[in-house]
């Protein structure tokens, strides 16, 4: 990356920021000794609990954590639709 | 009652032994009465490190299993008289040492001595455990790479798991220029990362490795901007305030720049 554009904030990222992106999200993983993949099937479960109770609009699911200082929080995040639409859906 | 603190870090080669033995030596030239012990059994260097290697009759393992008393196994610094080692065996391995020993040792010297700082061999096992035992403080050294603050997370983690915990962070080889143009991750990245509190920062000092050479301290040996980074560590670790070294001041033109602009 030129000069210029490091400057001007253009272009990749810094490595740095790239390091410290990576260590964030490696680091969760390593806190809570989950895998990605079990982390998935959690997800998997948890939509299948919520579906029995709402119509979830199951693209925008997500569950991650969060971390405050050296608490990590799993946060699960699911659109609920709405009455109406789920009426309209049956 | 002296305090047993342990200097540990998860990956090896981090600067766990310099760290050590430059901590003990600032220290002992502030007036305390310190032992240094090398917990790194089997693959000892705190001695040379400190330049003490020709004066080693008995180590810790000679101590611990009853051989000799700790008195004889000390070796005194003669430039620093208020400096002791207490070296690791270099003909035994890893596991020659059991936890409860380590404890029972540094038991025995805290009743002769300030402070005992004990570095640990690389790694979280076995040897990680007994330097981690007798630990009243635990300071965790990392350099600013990922693969380093990862394995000092686990560490992180783990002394939290004996209670040893809070532990404190040292961020070693710290390169100014580096992370001044955005190419490694600062000591406020890595310390908001691990969440501990940053005891202290040391920047990459070539100075280092001629006094490893030498076998003298840098603390002893004038101002480095590295012993000047252990000597105000070793400060903090006595109770000390003394505020943070901005390292993104290395005395370049660049940086004199930065500073005038800033004060403006
Ligand atoms: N701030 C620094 N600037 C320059 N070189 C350094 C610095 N800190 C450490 N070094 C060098 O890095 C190397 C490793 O340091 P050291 O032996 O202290 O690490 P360690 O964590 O004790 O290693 P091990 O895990 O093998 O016991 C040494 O050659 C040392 O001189
Ligand atoms: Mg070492």
């Amino acid at each position: 990356m030129g000069l210029l554009s490091r400057i001007l904030g253009l272009g990749q990222p810094s490595s740095k920021q790239v390091a410290k992106d990576r260590l964030q999200l490696v680091l969760i993983h390593d806190r809570v000794r989950i895998s990605p993949a079990q982390m998935e099937a959690l997800k998997q479960e948890l939509l299948g609990v919520v579906s029995r109770y709402f119509d979830v609009d199951t693209a925008g699911v997500e569950v991650t954590f969060s971390q405050h200082q050296r608490e990590n929080r799993l946060v699960a995040e699911m659109p609920v639709l709405p009455e109406a639409r789920r009426q309209k859906g049956r | 009652m002296g305090r047993v603190i342990t200097v540990t870090s998860g990956k090896g080669g981090v600067g766990k032994t310099t760290a050590t033995a430059n901590i003990a030596a600032a220290l002992a030239a502030q007036g305390h009465k310190v032992v240094a012990i090398d917990g790194d059994i089997g693959l000892r260097n705190l001695d040379v490190v400190l330049g003490l290697e020709n004066r080693i009759v008995f180590d810790l393992v000679d101590v611990a299993e009853g051989r000799c008393r700790v008195r004889q196994a000390l070796i005194r610094d003669k430039r620093t008289p208020e400096l002791f080692l207490l070296p690791a065996s270099q003909t035994r391995d890893k596991d020659a040492l059991r936890p409860e020993q380590m404890v029972e040792v540094c038991d025995q010297l805290r009743e002769d001595f300030e402070f005992i700082v004990v570095d640990s061999p690389a790694g979280i096992e076995g040897g990680f455990r007994v330097a981690l035992a007798p630990a009243d403080q635990v300071v965790i050294v990392t350099t600013p790479e990922v693969s380093a603050v990862r394995d000092a997370d686990r560490v992180v983690g783990l002394v939290e798991a004996a209670e040893k915990g809070p532990a404190l962070l040292v961020i070693n080889r710290v390169k100014a220029n580096m992370v001044r143009r955005g190419d490694m991750l600062g000591p406020e990245d890595v310390q908001e990362i691990l969440s501990i509190e940053l005891l202290g920062m040391v920047p990459e000092d070539e100075a280092v490795v001629v006094s490893s050479n030498r076998g003298l301290p840098l603390v002893m040996d004038g101002a480095h901007p590295a012993g000047k980074a252990f000597s105000d560590i070793a400060l903090r670790l006595s109770g000390v305030e003394v505020p943070m070294t901005d390292l993104s001041d290395d005395g370049s033109i660049w940086s004199r720049i930065v500073r005038f602009v800033r004060q403006r």
